[in-house]
């Protein structure tokens, strides 16, 4: 009878026991020009992403990171700044929790909003960097699209729900207020749910 | 895999205890039904007595008290349950709407029973202190004409704290109210007299003392209301309906009377050993908090909780060094909340998600505790290498 060897994918336990890029001692002890921070201590897990900016070629040369998380959140930083190197800064913008994960070889539905922490502390790096060289114009859109007038919903909030493994559409109504006032975005945050449920859940097993 | 194997999560379920299982094996071809008249079922049937007998000593309760269940859960949930019985002559249906007092640090599966039966019972829950302990008076306060059952576990299972039932009881019984105790962590680890305690019910289970998962009973004193949770049987007296699980009931059988032989030595042994630990932590650690009454506590169990590192992390880097631990952070069970136990006893943010509960058992060895803390002083220096709580983030 064979013990499965570990609870989570052989690249999360490489990542996770080994991680790369790991900063040492002090942010200011990393030459960096962008620094961003994600997540809070009273979820249980925090991340600080430091990039180091090629300035002509916008491409991220280095990067260095810290965690306060599971073993989730270790290995998906971990994975991601091995990601980022090299890459243009607009790139790595577009870089989210489930590129991480299909390169990490998945990780069970509970532990998608532990992986989500590194791809925001490091769009909020790259934001840091574009206002420090005095460039903000450049911080690339947001998807931060207002849904529920009513309450004050935005696609971003509908993201975090389904990220916290919530699929029903009620749940999430209990969780944000959503379409609890006039009601007239509920279709339209129907689908938007739907599709982030596809593109984090769904699509990927697929693919398994 | 790694060679090491180093058990410290007693609190969620035992090995089998060597001579249990021999007695298990010895009595697995059994098979008759217990209640069959034939001498297949007599010969069953005697077993399950003998086991009850053995229980019912124990705990210093008549073997009739003792009914078999299905778990320690199912023992739990029958108590509970009891105020919601639909049926008009039950015996523990009030006038009044029932009022049930209960704590805050009880198993999941007396809080989420209560959050069910709230629709027909009144609940209240009792906080704790930073030990974990219940307070007297606010149980005082929280007694009303209604209150039918108060119900208390005897000994924490995530921190260790033992309750003074007996205080407890006298309180509610002095109101006319209903005692009962989850005793699943402590009967076999402490003695448990219930003609002393004086409670109505208490609830155990046979896999936290060494013996087999699947089998649990309850003790419900002579002349107390009672009302099945399964019904439909002649079984137990019609007090829990299906066919005994006879090998179940003999294994629970030989490890509590084991208990009786064994337990009172293996507390000296493991109250030792959880210094030894403790004092190692301490010695080789800094920031770290230990949960739960010290004094007041299961002999077997430690939880500590170490600043700025979050617990699954932790977990699964003892894990890997053969060291088996629980933890009751967050992100170990895929909720967003800590455990609702250490909330409770109001631990800080920055403790609270690196929990972890090390419980011991009869097989665990001084050498384990050495290899145990060195362990853990190499795997929270590498963590906490890594982790932002160094007021990084706050520059």
């Amino acid at each position: 009878m064979d013990t499965p060897k570990w609870v989570y994918s052989e690249q999360v336990k490489e990542h996770f026991m080994d991680p790369h890029n790991v900063l040492e001692g002090k942010p200011d002890d990393f030459d960096h020009d962008g620094k961003g921070i994600a997540g809070s201590m009273q979820c249980g897990d925090e991340m600080l992403f430091l990039i180091k900016v090629d300035k002509a070629q916008e491409i991220i040369t280095d990067c260095r990171w810290k965690t306060f998380g599971c073993a989730s959140a270790i290995a998906s930083a971990s994975k991601l700044s091995d990601m980022v190197k090299g890459m243009q800064l607009e790139e790595a913008y577009q870089i989210n929790a489930n590129d991480i994960i299909v390169e990490l070889g998945g990780l069970p539905d509970k532990k998608v909003h532990c992986s989500v922490l590194g791809d925001k502390a490091l769009r909020a790096a790259i934001k840091n960097y574009y206002q420090r060289i005095g460039e903000p114009e450049k911080i690339p859109e947001d998807y931060n699209r207002l849904i529920c007038e009513c309450k004050n919903v935005t696609e971003k909030d509908i993201e975090d729900v389904v990220l916290d493994n919530i699929r029903d559409f009620r749940k999430l109504q209990e969780e944000t207020g959503l379409g609890t006032v006039c009601g007239q975005c509920i279709d339209e945050a129907k689908q938007i749910m739907q599709d982030y449920i596809g593109h984090y859940f769904e699509s990927r097993k697929q693919k398994d | 895999m790694p060679k090491t194997k180093i058990y410290l999560d007693n609190n969620a379920t035992t090995p089998l205890h060597p001579r249990v299982r021999k007695k298990m094996i010895n009595t697995m071809d059994v098979f008759g039904n217990p209640s069959s008249l034939h001498q297949f079922g007599r010969e069953a049937r005697s077993l399950i007595q003998n086991a009850r007998r053995d229980i019912a000593d124990f705990i210093n309760a008549d073997p009739d008290e003792i009914i078999f269940a299905g778990s320690g859960s199912e023992a739990n949930n029958t108590v509970l349950s009891m105020l919601t019985c639909p049926s008009k002559p039950c015996t523990i249906r009030s006038e009044q709407k029932p009022h049930v007092i209960t704590t805050e640090i009880e198993h999941p599966c007396i809080l989420e029973t209560a959050s069910c039966i709230n629709q027909t019972a009144e609940v209240d829950y009792l906080g704790v202190d930073e030990l974990g302990k219940i307070d007297l008076k606010e149980l005082k306060r929280k007694l009303k004409n209604n209150t039918i059952l108060v119900s208390v576990m005897m000994a924490n299972n995530e921190i260790g704290t033992i309750q003074e039932i007996k205080k407890i009881t006298e309180i509610v019984k002095q109101h006319g109210s209903l005692m009962h105790t989850d005793a699943v962590q402590a009967v076999g680890k402490l003695p448990a007299d219930v003609k002393d305690l004086d409670v109505d019910y208490l609830s155990m289970s046979a896999h936290k003392i060494y013996g087999p998962k699947g089998i649990g009973a309850l003790y419900i004193k002579n002349g107390a209301p009672f009302c099945p949770f399964i019904r439909g049987g002649h079984q137990e007296k019609g007090r829990r309906a299906g066919t005994e699980n006879t090998m179940g009931i003999i294994g629970f059988g030989e490890a509590i009377r084991l208990r009786k032989e064994e337990m009172l030595s293996e507390e000296k042994r493991l109250k030792k050993l959880r210094q030894k630990l403790k004092t190692g932590l301490e010695n080789n650690i800094k920031k770290i908090k230990f949960i739960g009454d010290q004094e007041d506590t299961l002999p077997n169990t430690l939880n500590v909780a170490f600043y700025g590192v979050e617990g699954e992390s932790i977990l699964l880097y003892l894990d890997n060094a053969g060291i088996a631990v629980s933890t009751g952070s967050a992100c170990s069970s895929g909720s967003t909340k800590p455990s609702h136990v250490i909330s409770a006893t109001g631990l800080e943010q920055e403790y609270i998600h690196g929990s972890i509960r090390i419980s011991m058992g009869r097989n665990t060895t001084e050498e384990d505790i050495d290899y145990t803390i060195e362990t853990f002083t190499k795997v929270i220096q590498k963590l906490r290498s890594f982790t932002t709580f160094n007021n990084e983030t706050e520059k």
